[in-house]
Formats: structure tokens, C-alpha cells, sequence
């Protein structure tokens, strides 16, 4: 027998040739030298057939469900409400509804349905001159308000027309007492379009609600947890059910919960299931990881030009001409999908060489005789110029980015960042975001460093505290002092309490034993009055690699590779170290640490032995509450890629620092 | 079983057969005769109403419900109006009409349900005739009121009066009337004479049957078949004239030669069949009408009443309780005498087998040379379907499952179903239970709608059984059962609360999906509160428990409930009912210990109702929020003066929260705003609302110095700050005259170097280079590569022996035209990283 392997494109070949099948088959059952991960067999019989073997059992990546399914439940749920309504009317969409929207059912779908007008909700008197009006909105107080205020002066016009509210993905009783108290209950027909889930990608599942985030961890407002309970619910149902959860964080486990009551609810599906293990994180686990400046190549994009609903608008100065293009960022861009999860350092050369190739591609024709040039431009023209459309967009957005992100301030930024996650000169740190301050650099990113400082130092000294809020104040206005107490409120920027309480028990204690017992006393209560949660963390998990070691980007060890090799998000950490060890057991101190409410939880108790080997049980759902950034996923990619199984993440938005902290703002902007 | 074809009547093509069901178990006094009655289709119970024109209260009516086997269920006096109609709903519940269009709904034990009224019109014009109908929305009922007006409404769970058109030329009551469900409406068909009208919501339409005998001159009767589909009516000539209910289509005329007004006229159809017939039924004389010319005669001795079913005719009479109906092609073709069909074939065989005869061979030969025996097998299960007798089921299923011997791969599925189906069928035919469903019917109304009709009779154990032994998933049927049986259970006044509870918990302990909270509230409404709360202490959902909890005024316990449930839209309905249920004092107190109800409501208030989250902070004394509060509301104003009074406010409760900081940097806001405004006023510059380093660049860039050295040193600002501000403010200007002057005015607290930065930022290499000479040693460097000038960064970076900062110079040069540069820089370098 002989076996031999290569590389070609990225995929791993080997081909094994043998007498007779009989010899191959033995190889492959007892002796085990294939296949190896990932690899494609090929197996050359000496009569010469060949049989391939791609699908074998220790295949690489499973299979990832068919989420464009989950579309088109939406879709056919939409058509049948907007049916509800029968005749022409106009439709009004809440703004950040739009995209999603668009991605379900477009224009043309909805002019099939008899909508005649599509109008943005602006909470603004409408012009609209339909007879039926219908109000596809988020279930909002003042959206609510607004249609209300609208049914009331057509009311007073003497206007008569028919109101319909489809709420997505649900509606809360606070809108329809909005409508009762309004005196409008009457007149408006409600609904819900249980539009819980956007597949923005093969293995991103979204639940598009930003506001998931202030709502749930700022105000204290629980109303989307049935939300997230309703899109886990929709999921079983259409892929079957989870065998194990596991979780951590307060919110993670009220979604828990309602799920749970959902699923004994409705009939449980014995469907075998298409993902088996279940990861509940809140975002308030890890703020550290979205506040981290994004050096990934699809975090950089969403940094710099905001990926919106799974498209970016590349301005001008990407496309080297005088428009913007809307381009879909997803795995269906071949040249993205290579270069989204790499260091953005590697990503140029790659770019580069792969323009390389393109040429060569292109040169082919030259020598061609007709016939084959006729095959060339039937079959390759199409895919190579595709190519070359995707792969100057995207040379184009990578030299803007550099433009931006080579300048000395971000390399001082990042500096300091890497820094601060280290713990090391601190006074510098702090002397650097002072002087950013300062100068005004940027409201949002100063105000990132700063909840960075606090975040890794378990708060700032008071002299520090109201000496950076003061500045802060100078630079960016008064409004601001709500800004803080919100970050407060939070914990995500907060004064180290002074160690009063433990200096009034020190010296109670001290009178108690001698001296030289105090002083052990006094260390013992000065670590505890300083224990920082995420030094601690840091060291018990190895978020930050020993620095000096040099880290290649190109062949990336770990998950820091995300961050330069600087730090190891831990969000991710904590999905690495649960899954491998089956549960929390050994986390005791990361969980009391990370103010505990974990969980992991066998459901149905029905996975048997038979299937634990399938490939189900190598995807691995895993849902942000709270939102999750794209740097997080491509660390859960390169997880995946390590253990060769698949994370499918469900957020309920995209997140990055900026918008993170901008949901925390509350200026009058 | 010779016998079985004794009850047959051939007509047409088809045969008829009369199937004795029961020997009715009651006994009536006066017979049928005087009064009311009413039987619901599907086998359902008989209501009777004795002597319903009496008005006397001495002598009451008195109102009987039986089952179908004349098992006495209820009996009751009277005491109401006087009765016009009865009537069954789809649920079991018994409809009384009164003459004053109040409709009373009892439960078929006879306990009263509720009742609802059919208008006011109604009420003045009395209650002529009235029918009830069933339909696919329900059950309706129709009324033709005095004045000759119908009134009509077609679900009574969710009643919509409709009052129809007046029919044209109608003086007196119309000969006959009927209810048809057409386009998804219900409509009424009139005959006044020889007139036909059809009334719907709008219109009244003239109508006139196809082909209908030109020598009648008036319709005496008509009728409606079950599905609504076709139309019998019977003239004065005696024609009964047949065809689809939409007037569209004749099937056949049948002269009956009789001329007087029948008692009542049925469908006897069964779906699919291509026959249809007409029962007609005068006092002593039942005939069958079918498409063609004979007929069918039946002598009645007693009074009788016929019970249209969807696959033929019920006839109650005070003895007997009989079904009438065409004999199933099934049952034809296996017992029609000398018949070779393949049932019949195996049938026959089965009986030679039993008999140990070697016929058995031959007959079964016969069937499979024809290759039929598949066939032979689904004749004889489904002719066991149709048959009453027990024995004669068992005998055709055991000639099948004899003939299934001789199938290698027939499906075994409709074999086992029937049987059952028919084990379940006979058992609710029972007369104890007295429900005479055909297993056309059983298939039609579904199992579960057979569980509720059991369980409205409280034939819980049976109920039970069924569901167990067909399978039914739990929680659409046993659970379903105990929990009908729970709600009865707390009803029974005679044991105690405790009792009571622990018995209902200990059956219904490993039933699946029972919602605790429904019985709780049948006790609560039977007025057993007590109980009620130790049933829901057993409902593990918490967010089951709100709603009642509210109903019997337990509020603090609901809310706590409602937020244990994680539903928010549960606490929410709990908030919003206690706000308007309590004052506002006592609302605020009980959302104080419940954060997470308090919350939510300040979320809603956050868009509803801002003074109301005021008294909430209030309330609680949170200063800091209250603060809080302010601040955001002076941004909301426009006017300075509210706005500093709104920011004064602010400082108060900042101070009341001992949060000096806040308050301080409020004050300094203040201070801030009315400088503004001064120099707004002064200088018209707008300034307003400007953060104080956007006032001091603003002031710098239109050339305020003074006032921008003011601002410095009142707000404390730092120098640093204050460098960065005026330098960029300049260097934006292009003031590089006074910048000049701005750096010697004293030693820059930022350094030199971004001087040099910023200069170069705005295209300003010669003034740049100006600063160079001052920049700090250490960023010398980075100086000279800031203004291009590679010659002197290579000196200084040599000079410092420092090899990053020589790499940094390194990589700016180009190895064309720099190669001296280059060559110095990689010899430095190499003794720098020697040291």
C-alpha cells in the first residue's frame, strides 16, 4: 500500500493506492494512518478505480444546518400577515427594521402583497394618502406613541382609515396599553410577526436588536428575555433539540429558564438534531473583550466603516471612484471569506499575492487556441472577473484602513491597550489617555480607554477617578455626567471604594494581635481591597501570554492572535475551557470571580451513547446576550478549527466598542 | 347471518336499511306528543320540554334531557318564559328560545350556563318560529320575529345580531323557511306561497328552483341536507323536488301523490354517495324519497321524530330508537344475496373454514386468481365498520384477518384501526352511555371531540380508558380528562378544602401539561378562595398563578409571582392594574421592594409619563438620580434661565446625594452657561451649549484671547489641555505669527514636538522646522522624520546609539537615494546592538 499527501488550495489531499480494496478498508479500520483531519482520500484501486472518500468519519468541519430556512418561515409568516390586511396599503417600517427587512422580503415581494408606498417610521407627521396604513415596527413606547398621536389626528380630520401594527418579534402589553390610554385600542388591529432570528452568514445568526443590551444590563428592563427564550425555542424546532446547555450570567440563565417553559409548553419533537450543545454567555461576563480595539480583518471593517445588517457601504475613497458600493460581507465573497478571520498585517500581503494569481489566471488566455479560449471565457471569465471586482474592493478598503490605523496615534493606542490588558506602567497609561483626552482625540474612543482602565484595574483610585471625569467633562460637555453614572451603574467605569471599611476592621483587628501580625494583616487586606478580578482571571485562565515571546500572526497558536497576540478574549476562553471539560467543574474560581449564575444542564436526557458521535455534536451554538463582536467570532472560528468542530453564534446584535458605548451615552446628541 | 339483509328495502339502485339502536329507557306518560324536543346530531342527548304552552305557575313544564337511549340526565321544572324552540349546541349545551328572544343556556346535566338576548326587536315583536343551525362558525340561531322580520346570528359563543331584509309581499307567517350556509355566509330561504326568496345581509334575492312542476302553488315544506349542499322541498301537489342547495341544479322530482303538510322532512344521504334521498314523515307514514320514481314506505304506530345525521336519519319514537340510512356499498356488495364480490367470496370462504370444509380452498382460489384478495380484506374491515352487531362485526373481521393470512405485505394498519375503532364505538354505544355513533360519524366529529362529549357527561373513567387504549397523547387526553374532572371535583361542596386538594393533587400528580391554575380558578369562581390558593401553590409555573391571584385580590403575592415567572409582560399587567387599583403612595411603597417591577415601570414612564418617574425618585429620596434627572431636562429646554434653574435643581439633590463631584461640576456648568450667554451677547458668537474646551477653541479661533485666557484660568484648565487647544486653534487658523509667540511666551508644558506635528499637519514645513531645535533629546527623531529632514534624524538617532530609533529612520530611507544614509545608519546600528 502506498499512500501519499499534498496540499492544493487550502485542502488537504491524500491518496492512497493500494492491490485491492480489501487492503485499503483494513488500513482504514485497524491501523488508522487515515485519514488524518481534514483531509479528502482519494483511493486508487490497481484497477484503476478511484474512489473518494471526502466524507469520512473524522471529516474536518461538519456540516452547518441550512439556516436560510429560517427566512423563509419569516417570509411566509410576513406574507400571510401583510394578507391580514387585504387591499393596496402603505407600509411603515421602523428604520433599523429596513435591512433586515430587505433581507427577507424585499421591495418586489412586498409590491406582490399589495403594499403600494414604503415609508421610514421618523415620528414625524405622515403624508401618506392610503386608506390602510400598516406599521411594521420593534414594539416601542414611543413608536407606539406616535402611530397613536397619528390614528388621533386623523380622528379629529374626520379621516377614516383601517391601522395595523405588526410588532416583530413579539408585543409587549406596555405598547397596547400605550394604545388603550391613548383611546386608540379600538381602532388599530395588532399582530406579531415572530421574526426572532436574521442569518447574517453561514454561522452568525442575529437577533438584531441592539437595544437588547442597554434594556437588559443598564435599565433593568427583562422584556427581551422571552425574546431570546422564543428565538432558542424557533430553533429546536426547525433543527431539533439541544442535548446540553451551559451557561453563565444572570440574563443567561432567565433565557434559560423561559425556554425551558416553552419547550415543555409545545410538543416536544424527537428530531434528530442538527446542533446539540448550547453556550449562554452575557455580555456583562466579559466587557474587556468588545472594548479591545479590533485587529482582525472583518473587525477592522466594522470598526472603520460599520458593517450594517451583513453589507458595508465602502465610500469613495475605497472604490476609487465617485460613488459608494453596498457590498455583502459574507462567505459567498470568496476573497472575504479567506481573509475576514487573519491579522490584518497578513492581509495585505495575502490580497497581494492572491492579485498575483488573478493575473496569471487572466495571462492563460494568451497561447490559447479558439477552442479553448471559447471554454475560457464560458467558463472562468465570469468567476475571474467576479473575483477581481471583490478583490479591489477589497485592496481598496484595506488601504484606507492602513491609512488610518498606521498613524502613530493608533499605534500609541494600541500600545497603551496592550498595556493596560499586561498591568504594566499603568501611571503611563493613564498620563496617555489623560493627554487623549486632552486633545480631544475622540469622544468614544477615550471613553473606551478609559472603561478599559477601570475594567482591568477593578476600578480607578478616586484621585484618578474625578480627575480624568473632569477632564473628560472640559472636553465633551457637562451631559456627560450621565454618561458616567451610566458606566457606573454599569461597572464598567467606577471609583475604587476607598478601603474605609477595611482600615475601620484593621485597626479593630490590630489592637488584637502584635505587630508583626498586623502587617501580615495589612497585605492580606490590601490585596483584598485591591483584588483585581480580571489580573486574577488573566492569570488563572493565561488570558495574556507571557510577552517578549515573539508571536507570528501568520501562524497563529491561540486565540490572541485576534488581538495581536496581546490577549485571549475571554468570553472565548470560558467556552474553551467549559465545553472541554463538559460543564464548570474546575471553574469554581473563574465563576465566583465572574459573580457566578452558571449552569449546565443535560436536557432530555435522551442522548444516547449512539449519538454522541455524530457530527451534530460538533456544532456548537453559542449565544451572546447582549451582542458579540466580530473579533470574538473569529476567535470561536479559529477554536472551531482547532477541535474540528463548528460554532454557530447567535447575538442578539453585532457589536464593536463604539456601539457598545455609544448605547451608553446620554447626551442629548 | 342469513337475517342480515331482512331489514333491506331496495330503492333505485341503492338498498335502505331501518337498525333498531336502542329500546328507548324511559318512559313517557303523555308519548311525544305535546311538547318540545330536541336531539342533537352525532348520537347526542334528547331534550324534552312537557306541556311548554303552560303558563300557569301551579303547573309548570318540566324540561327532561336524556341520552339517546332514553337514560333520564337532568329533569327540572320550568320556571322561565314561555319556550318557542329547543335546540343543541356543537358543545353539548342545550338552547332554550324564548318567546321574548332571551336564548338560556344549560349544560346538558341541566345546570344553568348563561343566557343572551336576541335584540331588542325581537323582544317587541315576540319570537314567531326560530331554527337552530350548525355551521362551521358554530352554532346559530335564526328567528322569525312577529313582525315578519328574520334575525340572525351565526355563533352564539360571539354573537353578531344581523337582522335580514324584509321579504317583498309577505303578510302572514311564510308556509316554511330554512337557515343555508352559502359563501362562507348564512342565509335564510323563504317560501311564501309558491315564492321563493333568498335573504342574505343585504339583499332579498327571488328564487325559483329549476324545473320545478308547474301545477304546485305553494311549498309546504323544506329541507336542508346535513352538508348544506342540497335542497329538498315538497309542493302542495305533493312533488318532492330534489337539487343543490344554490337553486342551480335539479336532481329529480318525485310526485308523492300525499297533499297534506308533513310532520318533518330529513336528508338521508351519506357523503360520497351518488344516491340521495328525502325521509318525509307524516303522522303514521314514513317515506323514503329517492331519484328514482318508487319509494319507500315505513307505517309508524307512534309519534316520532326524525334526527338528521350526516350519513342518514335518526328516528325516535317512545319506544324505540332506530337509524335509517342507505346500506354502505361495503355491506352491499359482502351481503347482497347472491353477490360475487370478493368480500363476499371471503366471507363465505372464512365460513366453510370454520366449518373445517375444504369449499374454503376453492373460494379462496377463486379470489386470488382474480388477484383480488387485497380487496376482498378492505371490503370486509370496512363492511365491519358499518355494521351495529357485535357479532356481526366479529365475523367479517375474522373472515379478513383470515384472508390477511394469504397477503404477504398488506399494510396491517387499517385492520388494527378498526378494530379499535370499533371496540371504542361499541363501548359508547352502550345504553348506559347512549351515544349511537356510526363509524362514519366517530371518523368525522375526530377522537377528542368523543373524549369532551364524554366528559360533558362526567364519564371520566370511560373517558380515561378510551384515551389510554387509542393512545391519545397525554395532554389532549388524559390530562385533558383529569383536569375536567379536577374542575368538577372543586365544585363538591360536601368535602373539605384540604380534602379536596390533596385528592385532586394525588390523581393528577403524574399527569403531564395540567394547568393547576384553571381548576384554582373554577374553585375561586364556585367561591372557594382558600382552595384556590393551596391549588395554585401546585402550579409550577408561576406566570399561570398571576391572573387569578389578581382576581382574588392578592396583589403583592401576584406581583412576586408575576416577576418569578421572567415574563415581563406579566409584571407589567400586574403594575398596571395595581396602579389604578392603589393609591399612589401604597403603588410606589410596593414597587420599592420589587426592583425589578420598578424598573420596568420606569422604563414605561421614561416615555409616558416623565413627572411621574420624578415622584418615583422622590419617593425613594434618590438624590443621585433625581440629579440625574434634572440635568437631562435642562438640555431639553431652551430657554438659559429654566435651563440654570433646572441645573440649580440638579446641584441640590447632587448635594442631598453627597456627590460633591457631580454637583460641583454641575455648578461649573452653570458658571459656564452664563459666561456664554454674556459673551454670546456681547460678541454674538455662538456659544451656548458648547463643552468648555469647544468655548475656549471657539474663543481662540475668532481671535478672543483674553476672554479664552479667562476661561483657562477660571475653570482651572489644565496647561497641558490649554497648549494642545491654542495650538491647534492656531495652527487652524494659520496664525503662525502669534503661535510663534505663544511658544516663547513661556516652556511649553506638552513639549515641542507636537508643534512641529501639528505644523506639518497643515502643510507647514517652515514653521515646523522652527521648533525643531526645541524638541526634547529623546523625540528628536522623531522631529527631524516629522519635517522630512532624513539627514538630521540619522545624526540624532547615531548620536542617541539608540536601535530603534535608528530602525525607525532605517525604514524611511530608500536604498536608491539614500545609500550613504543607509550604509551609516547600518554600521550605527550594528555597534548600538552590540551594546
Amino acid at each position: 500500500m502506498f499512500v501519499c499527501r499534498m496540499k492544493e488550495n487550502g485542502r488537504k489531499l491524500c491518496f492512497v493506492r493500494a492491490s485491492n480494496m480489501s487492503v485499503v478498508k483494513q488500513a482504514l479500520t485497524i491501523a488508522k494512518p487515515l485519514p488524518e483531519k481534514g483531509e479528502e482520500v482519494y483511493i486508487v484501486v490497481k484497477s484503476g478505480i478511484v474512489l473518494h472518500m471526502a466524507q469520512t468519519e473524522r471529516r474536518d468541519a461538519p456540516e452547518l444546518p441550512d439556516f436560510s430556512l429560517l427566512k423563509r418561515i419569516a417570509r411566509d409568516q410576513l406574507i400571510f400577515l401583510l394578507e391580514q390586511l387585504p387591499g393596496r396599503k402603505d407600509l411603515f417600517i421602523d428604520a433599523d427594521l429596513m435591512s433586515p427587512l430587505d433581507r427577507i422580503a424585499n421591495v418586489t415581494i412586498l409590491k406582490q402583497h399589495e403594499v403600494d408606498k414604503l415609508y421610514k417610521v421618523e415620528l414625524k407627521p405622515i403624508v401618506s394618502i392610503s386608506d390602510q396604513l400598516c406599521f411594521l415596527i420593534r414594539p416601542r413606547i414611543q413608536t407606539v406613541k406616535w402611530i397613536s398621536d397619528l390614528v388621533n389626528s386623523d380622528k379629529a380630520a374626520g379621516r377614516f382609515r383601517k391601522y395595523k401594527i405588526i410588532f416583530t418579534p413579539q408585543k409587549f402589553y406596555a405598547c397596547e396599553t400605550v394604545l388603550e390610554e391613548q383611546g386608540v385600542y379600538g381602532y388599530i388591529t395588532t399582530d406579531e410577526w415572530n421574526f426572532y432570528i436574521l442569518p447574517l452568514d453561514d454561522d452568525i445568526l442575529s437577533l438584531e436588536l441592539p437595544e437588547f443590551f442597554r434594556d437588559n444590563f443598564l435599565e433593568g428592563d427583562q422584556r427581551w428575555v422571552s425574546t431570546g427564550g422564543g428565538a432558542l425555542h424557533l430553533l429546536q424546532s426547525v433543527y431539533g433539540s439541544f442535548s446540553k446547555v451551559y451557561g453563565i450570567g444572570r440574563c443567561a440563565k432567565m433565557v434559560y429558564e423561559t425556554w425551558r417553559e416553552q419547550m415543555e409548553d409545545g410538543d416536544l419533537r424527537t428530531k434528530q438534531p442538527e446542533f446539540a450543545k448550547v453556550f449562554l454567555i452575557d455580555r456583562d461576563v466579559d466587557f474587556i473583550t468588545p472594548l479591545c480595539s479590533q485587529v482582525v480583518y472583518e473587525g477592522l471593517v466594522d470598526d472603520i466603516f460599520r458593517i450594517k445588517c451583513g453589507s458595508v457601504e465602502f465610500g469613495p475613497d475605497v472604490t476609487s471612484s465617485d460613488k459608494s458600493i453596498k457590498v455583502m460581507l459574507n462567505s459567498q465573497d470568496k476573497v472575504f471569506n479567506e481573509i475576514r478571520n487573519e491579522h490584518f498585517s497578513n492581509v495585505f500581503g495575502f490580497l497581494s499575492q492572491k492579485a498575483k494569481n488573478l493575473q496569471t489566471a487572466y495571462d492563460k488566455r494568451r497561447g490559447m487556441d479558439i477552442q479553448q479560449m471559447k471554454a475560457f471565457v464560458a467558463d472562468e471569465l465570469k468567476g475571474l472577473k467576479q473575483e477581481h471586482r471583490l478583490l479591489s474592493l477589497h485592496i481598496g478598503a484595506c488601504e484606507s484602513m492602513m491609512k488610518k490605523k498606521t498613524k502613530q496615534d493608533f499605534q500609541e493606542l494600541l500600545k497603551t491597550e496592550h498595556s493596560l490588558l499586561e498591568g504594566f506602567e499603568i501611571r503611563e497609561c493613564i498620563t496617555c489617555i489623560e493627554e487623549h483626552i486632552n486633545r480631544q482625540v475622540s469622544m468614544i474612543e477615550s471613553l473606551r480607554l478609559l472603561c478599559l482602565l477601570s475594567l482591568t484595574e477593578n476600578g480607578l483610585l478616586s484621585k484618578d477617578y474625578r480627575s480624568l471625569k473632569a477632564q473628560y467633562l472640559q472636553s465633551y460637555g457637562i451631559d456627560h455626567l450621565l454618561t458616567f453614572a451610566n458606566l457606573r451603574q454599569l461597572g464598567v467605569l467606577v471609583e475604587q471604594q476607598p478601603g474605609e471599611t477595611l482600615t475601620v476592621m484593621e485597626s479593630k483587628v490590630g489592637k488584637l494581635v502584635n505587630d508583626k501580625t498586623v502587617g501580615k494583616l495589612t497585605d492580606a487586606f490590601s490585596s483584598l481591597a485591591k483584588k483585581s478580578n480580571f489580573r486574577a482571571l488573566s492569570k488563572r485562565l493565561a488570558l495574556v501570554p507571557k510577552s517578549g515571546d515573539e508571536y507570528d500572526l501568520r501562524v497563529p497558536r491561540d486565540m490572541a492572535y485576534i488581538f495581536s497576540g496581546a490577549y485571549i478574549p475571554l468570553s472565548c476562553k470560558l467556552i474553551e475551557q467549559v465545553l472541554e471539560r463538559d460543564g464548570w467543574t474546575g471553574l469554581e474560581e473563574v465563576t465566583r470571580m465572574l459573580n457566578g449564575h452558571e449552569f449546565a444542564v443535560t436536557a432530555g436526557g435522551n442522548s444516547s451513547e449512539a449519538r454522541t458521535k455524530t457530527d451534530a455534536q460538533r456544532i456548537i451554538l453559542v449565544m451572546f446576550l447582549g451582542g458579540c463582536t466580530y473579533s470574538e467570532i473569529s476567535a470561536l472560528r479559529f477554536l472551531g478549527k482547532e477541535r474540528g468542530c463548528r460554532f454557530i453564534v447567535l447575538t442578539t446584535a453585532i457589536t464593536s466598542s463604539a456601539r457598545l458605548l455609544e448605547a451608553l451615552l446620554d447626551n442629548h446628541a | 347471518m342469513a337475517f342480515v339483509t331482512a331489514n333491506w328495502n331496495p330503492l333505485g339502485e341503492a338498498f335502505y336499511r331501518k337498525v333498531e339502536l336502542f329500546d328507548m329507557s324511559w318512559t313517557l306518560k303523555e308519548g311525544l306528543r305535546e311538547c318540545l324536543i330536541a336531539a342533537a346530531p352525532y348520537g347526542g342527548p334528547i331534550a324534552l320540554l312537557k306541556g311548554f304552552q303552560r303558563r300557569s305557575p301551579s303547573t309548570r313544564p318540566q324540561l327532561e334531557i336524556y341520552s339517546s337511549s332514553g337514560v333520564p340526565m337532568a329533569s327540572f321544572p320550568w320556571k322561565s318564559g314561555l319556550v318557542k324552540q329547543l335546540g343543541w349546541t356543537v358543545s353539548d349545551d342545550l338552547l332554550c328560545v324564548q318567546e321574548d328572544g332571551t336564548v338560556l343556556v344549560y349544560d346538558l346535566l341541566g345546570g344553568f350556563k348563561r343566557h343572551f338576548s336576541m335584540g331588542n326587536e325581537v323582544s317587541q315583536s315576540q319570537v314567531m318560529e326560530t331554527k337552530i343551525f350548525h355551521s362551521p362558525y358554530g352554532t346559530g340561531v335564526a328567528i322569525l320575529t312577529g313582525a315578519l322580520r328574520f334575525t340572525l346570528a351565526t355563533n352564539i359563543d360571539d354573537i353578531k345580531l344581523r337582522r335580514l331584509p324584509e321579504v317583498p309581499g309577505l303578510d302572514g307567517a311564510p308556509t316554511c323557511w330554512a337557515v343555508l350556509s352559502q359563501d362562507r355566509q348564512s342565509k335564510v330561504l323563504v317560501a311564501n306561497g309558491s315564492h321563493l326568496f333568498i335573504l342574505d345581509n343585504t339583499s332579498c334575492t327571488p328564487v325559483t328552483p329549476p324545473g320545478l312542476s308547474p301545477q304546485a302553488s305553494s311549498v309546504l315544506h323544506m329541507c336542508v341536507s346535513f352538508s348544506y349542499k342540497y335542497l329538498a322541498l315538497l309542493t302542495d301537489s305533493g312533488h318532492v323536488w330534489m337539487g343543490t342547495s344554490n337553486l342551480k341544479e335539479k336532481v329529480s322530482e318525485v310526485d308523492t301523490s300525499i297533499r297534506t303538510p308533513p310532520k318533518q322532512m330529513a336528508w338521508c344521504r351519506r357523503p360520497k354517495s351518488q344516491q340521495s334521498s328525502v325521509v318525509i314523515m307524516w303522522d303514521r307514514l314514513l317515506l323514503v324519497v329517492g331519484e328514482c320514481k318508487e319509494t319507500i314506505q315505513y307505517l309508524l304506530d307512534s309519534d316520532s321524530v326524525l334526527v338528521p345525521e350526516m350519513d342518514g336519519v335518526r328516528i325516535i319514537n317512545e319506544t324505540h330508537h332506530e337509524l335509517l340510512q342507505e346500506v354502505p356499498v361495503a355491506c352491499e356488495e359482502i351481503f347482497k344475496i347472491a353477490s360475487m364480490a370478493p368480500g363476499a367470496l371471503l366471507l363465505e370462504a372464512h365460513k366453510e373454514y370454520e366449518k373445517e370444509s375444504q369449499k374454503a380452498d376453492e373460494y379462496l382460489r377463486e379470489i386470488k386468481e382474480q388477484n383480488l384478495l387485497a380487496e376482498a380484506v378492505k371490503q370486509c374491515v370496512e363492511a365491519a365498520g358499518h355494521e351495529y352487531e357485535p357479532e356481526t362485526q366479529k365475523t367479517l373481521l375474522r373472515a379478513a384477518s383470515f384472508g390477511k393470512c394469504f397477503l404477504s405485505n398488506f399494510p396491517p394498519e387499517l385492520f388494527v384501526s378498526m378494530c379499535r375503532d370499533l371496540r371504542v364505538l361499541n363501548a359508547v354505544r352502550d345504553y348506559t352511555v347512549g351515544m349511537p355513533l356510526t363509524h362514519t360519524q366517530f371518523k368525522q366529529m375526530t377522537i377528542q371531540v368523543l373524549i369532551d362529549r364524554l366528559v360533558h357527561r362526567k364519564l371520566y373513567p370511560l373517558a380515561i380508558e378510551v384515551c389510554r387504549y387509542l393512545k391519545t397523547p397525554e395532554y389532549q387526553g388524559v390530562s385533558r380528562v383529569l383536569k375536567h374532572w379536577a374542575c368538577y371535583k372543586v365544585q363538591q361542596r360536601e368535602e373539605s378544602d384540604e380534602v379536596i386538594a390533596r385528592t385532586v393533587n394525588m390523581r393528577l400528580a403524574d399527569a403531564s401539561g395540567i394547568s393547576y391554575s384553571e381548576i384554582a380558578t373554577k374553585a375561586y369562581e364556585s367561591g372557594r378562595t382558600e382552595l384556590a390558593i393551596k391549588l395554585l401553590e401546585y402550579e409550577p409555573r408561576s406566570g399561570e398563578q398571576v391572573p387569578l391571584l389578581l382576581k382574588m385580590k392578592k396583589s403583592p403575592l401576584a406581583l412576586s409571582k408575576a416577576i418569578e415567572s421572567g415574563d415581563t409582560d406579566l409584571v407589567y399587567t400586574v403594575v398596571m392594574y395595581l396602579k389604578n387599583e392603589l393609591n399612589r403612595g401604597d403603588f410606589f411603597m410596593m414597587l420599592r421592594n420589587q426592583p425589578v417591577a420598578l424598573s420596568l415601570y420606569r422604563q414605561f414612564c421614561k416615555h409616558q409619563e416623565l413627572d411621574t418617574l420624578k415622584d418615583l425618585f422622590n419617593q425613594d429620596d434618590d438624590h443621585q438620580e433625581l440629579g440625574n434627572y434634572y440635568v437631562k431636562a435642562s438640555y431639553k429646554e431652551p430657554r438659559l434661565e429654566a435651563r440654570v434653574s433646572l441645573l440649580q435643581s440638579a446641584v441640590d439633590e447632587f448635594y442631598k446625594a453627597k456627590n460633591e463631584f457631580a454637583a460641583k461640576a454641575t455648578e461649573e456648568e452653570m458658571r459656564l452657561l452664563r459666561f456664554q450667554r454674556k459673551l454670546e451677547e456681547e460678541k454674538s458668537e455662538p456659544l451656548v451649549g458648547f463643552s468648555l474646551h469647544d468655548t475656549i477653541t471657539a474663543l481662540l479661533s475668532v481671535g478672543l484671547h483674553k476672554h479664552a485666557e479667562q476661561l483657562y484660568k477660571d475653570f482651572r484648565v489644565s496647561d497641558k489641555r490649554f497648549w494642545w487647544l491654542k495650538l491647534k486653534a492656531l495652527a487652524e487658523k494659520g496664525d503662525w505669527e502669534e503661535l510663534e509667540k505663544f511658544a516663547k511666551s513661556k516652556k511649553s508644558p506638552i513639549g515641542y514636538l507636537p508643534f512641529v506635528e501639528v505644523c506639518i499637519k497643515h502643510h507647514n514645513k517652515h514653521e515646523a522646522s522652527k521648533y525643531v531645535s526645541r524638541v526634547t533629546p529623546e523625540q528628536k527623531v522623531k522631529a527631524h522624520l516629522a519635517v522630512g529632514d532624513l539627514q538630521s534624524a540619522t545624526e540624532a538617532a547615531i548620536e542617541r546609539r539608540n536601535e530603534s530609533e535608528i530602525i525607525t529612520v532605517l525604514s524611511r530611507c530608500s536604498a536608491t537615494t539614500d545609500v550613504i544614509l543607509v550604509e551609516r545608519l547600518n554600521r550605527a546600528k550594528a555597534t548600538a546592538a552590540k551594546k
